[in-house]
């Protein structure tokens, strides 16, 4: 690997790194931002409403 | 009771880090990506890269999360709906209909790689994929993914391919017919981590290597991460004679590291006319207009923006929810496993086990994936408990990727048809299945998965992009737009983005699109009109007939189309518009 190469590959990757790593940083500093946070894990309507109703059925 | 407090808010927060890290990981961060960067070389490549992912990656992701929510929260969750809400216009809902044709493409050619990576681990780890030479994993991929011939993956036994793809398309339909919350909740909070971990300890294992056989020192991960990430490609040219009399130079072989590029210039220096070394700097890559679409599509395809797939999960948010961290945080994660893992393992490892001139002809995700790294795998200690993990993993990430290809479709179905959620998984899976189906059957040079990709997975995403950043900075309007997005947020988007979005993004991608189009479709200057294109409209002047099972593939493709669109008009909830 040249000294350019060398180069690219250490900026590009901790690029990545720090900015993934600042949004870690943020979700953990700012209180209760993890109740407002998502990924593709949420409910649709109907599975909420499935779930209340087992919950009374429990 | 403190301590417990502080512990259950910590593991909360970690669950919530893993499961927006999880939406975003998939199969392209480990094949298709360093493929990319090899092909174009480092320098040039995460140029175009990251300034695609900073002018059209990001703002793209925020645009979909924030018109996803916008159609939520006026009563749509579905891609026609969200638009409509936006245009308030019938055009709305068409524009909807051929987004939401997208991932339900994708998910029919996915749930098949899936069927793949599931068929490699198990023959991995019953040592039928062991391979001692490049022609023994290409026959195994060719016999598995049945490339011989139409009809050649249909059969019983663990190297039938139908057996997992049929396992595969079964076992993404029983999840979502369970819910979202118990099947892509469980594979965001646990699976995806898990391959992140993995990766890390490949990545170790892998960098670590040195130079496995100390008799070809060119064969070595410093020259496998030279090969990646050198900002200079440097190639061994040999003349040939065309039709018409006249020499023109081709690639021989690509040069890395000072030993192989020393010989090649000893080469020329003894025949000159027999062998020319060819340098491709930097700016050189970054004036090809395939750089700039490889590298714009591959920030599309592995963030999963234009699919609408996080449009139509966005629209079950409320106000109250940060969907500009979310949508950073998923963006960043994504990044990070594609440059910083995926971007240091597959290629790296793969010239130190075989060297930069059996790999260097080909470097796309199928054969990096499936013929190059199995063999690495074999050549390795333990290699196939890792090849194994491997593939058990990618298979994961492209369940992953195909339980979310999945939201959008069964979202118009439950909302045009006013039915139930399991009813329209139902009706879904039969449309799906078809598809698998004929992508399966039609096995032939994987014309009908290829044709898929390129026109659906590729063409279409870019279409689509357009779209989105013209709605959102054109028709909803960027104020409008960012109001929205500030809703539940720890901080706004930056306002630069409101000119990014506005200006550049649409403007960025019309260009990109208009480059490919003129050089590769219409032939202008030297580009040659691409394969997909001769597959459908044939080639008189080089007597290339139309290929069959690529026109079948185009016809599905608006077939299923017409047929959404009318289900969208015929739909009551869209009727006032």
């Amino acid at each position: 690997m040249t000294t350019g190469g060398l180069t690219i590959m250490l900026i590009s990757v901790s690029t990545v790194t720090l900015l993934f790593a600042w949004c870690i940083y943020k979700v953990l500093s700012i209180p209760g931002e993890t109740e407002h946070m998502h990924g593709f894990e949420m409910e649709t309507p109907d599975e909420k409403a499935q779930k209340k109703a087992d919950e009374k059925g429990a | 009771m403190p301590a417990q407090t502080s512990k259950e808010s910590w593991s909360s927060r970690i669950g919530v880090i893993l499961a927006v890290s999880g939406s975003a990981v998939g199969i392209g961060n480990f094949l298709r990506f360093p493929g990319q960067v090899a092909e174009f070389g480092g320098g040039a490549f995460m140029i175009a890269y990251f300034t695609a992912f900073l002018l059209v990656g990001l703002p793209m992701c925020w645009v979909e999360w924030t018109l996803g929510r916008h159609g939520g929260r006026h009563g749509f969750n579905a891609i026609p709906g969200i638009f409509l809400s936006i245009t308030k216009r019938p055009i709305g809902k068409y524009l909807g209909c051929i987004s939401m044709m997208l991932p339900t493409f994708v998910f029919m050619y996915v749930v098949c790689i899936e069927g793949w990576c599931l068929a490699y681990a198990v023959n991995m780890i019953t040592g039928k994929a062991h391979f001692t030479n490049k022609t023994e994993a290409e026959s195994f991929f060719a016999s598995i993914t049945g490339i011989a011939s139409n009809g050649a993956a249909f059969g019983l036994g663990i190297q039938s391919l139908a057996v997992y793809a049929i396992f595969a398309f079964i076992a993404n339909f029983i999840l979502l017919y369970r819910g979202l919350s118990k099947g892509i909740e469980l594979f965001c909070k646990f699976a995806m981590p898990t391959l992140v971990i993995i990766a890390l300890i490949l990545l170790v294992r892998v960098l670590t290597l040195g130079t496995p056989n100390p008799s070809e020192p060119e064969s070595s991960i410093n020259n496998g991460l030279g090969f990646m990430w050198n900002p200079q490609k440097v190639f061994l040219e040999v003349p040939t004679l065309d039709d018409t009399g006249t020499t023109a130079w081709h690639t021989h072989q690509e040069l890395v590291g000072k030993e192989s590029i020393e010989n090649a210039k000893k080469l020329v220096q003894a025949e000159p006319s027999h062998w020319q070394i060819r340098k491709v700097g930097v700016l050189d890559q970054l004036k090809k207009p395939r750089l700039w679409l490889t590298a714009a599509g591959q920030i599309f395809f592995s963030l999963t923006v234009g699919f609408g797939v996080i449009a139509t999960y966005a629209s079950y948010l409320s106000k109250r929810d940060d969907i500009v961290l979310s949508g950073l945080s998923a963006a960043s994660a994504n990044e990070f496993c594609e440059v910083a893992l995926g971007g240091l393992i597959t290629i790296p490892a793969a010239v130190a086990f075989l060297g930069v001139a059996d790999i260097s002809t080909d470097t796309s995700l199928f054969s990096l994936g499936f013929k190059v790294l199995p063999l690495v795998f074999s050549s390795m200690p333990g290699g196939m408990l890792f090849g194994f993990l491997f593939f058990i993993l990618l298979s994961l990430a492209c369940t992953s990727a195909c339980l979310a290809a999945l939201q959008p479709g069964i979202a118009f179905l439950e909302e045009s048809l006013n039915i139930e959620r399991k009813q329209a998984v139902s009706i879904l899976g039969l449309i799906t299945g078809i598809g698998a189906c004929f992508v399966l059957y039609f096995s032939h040079n994987l014309t009908a998965l290829d044709t898929f990709d390129f026109w659906v997975g590729t063409c279409l995403i870019f279409i689509m992009g357009i779209v989105y950043s013209i709605l959102f900075g054109w028709v909803l309007g960027v104020d409008k737009g960012f109001n929205e997005a500030a809703l539940g947020a720890a901080f706004p988007i930056p306002s630069i983005f409101k000119y990014i979005i506005r200006y550049i993004c649409p403007l960025f991608l019309i260009s990109i699109f208009a480059l490919w189009a003129s050089l590769d479709v219409l032939c202008l200057g030297t580009g040659g009109i691409d394969h997909h294109i001769t597959d459908i409209i044939g080639n008189r002047q080089e007597g290339i007939q139309p290929n069959t099972i690529a026109i079948l593939s185009i016809g599905l493709i608006v077939l299923l189309t017409s047929f959404l669109c009318l289900l969208a008009k015929r739909a009551a909830k869209y009727q006032p518009y």
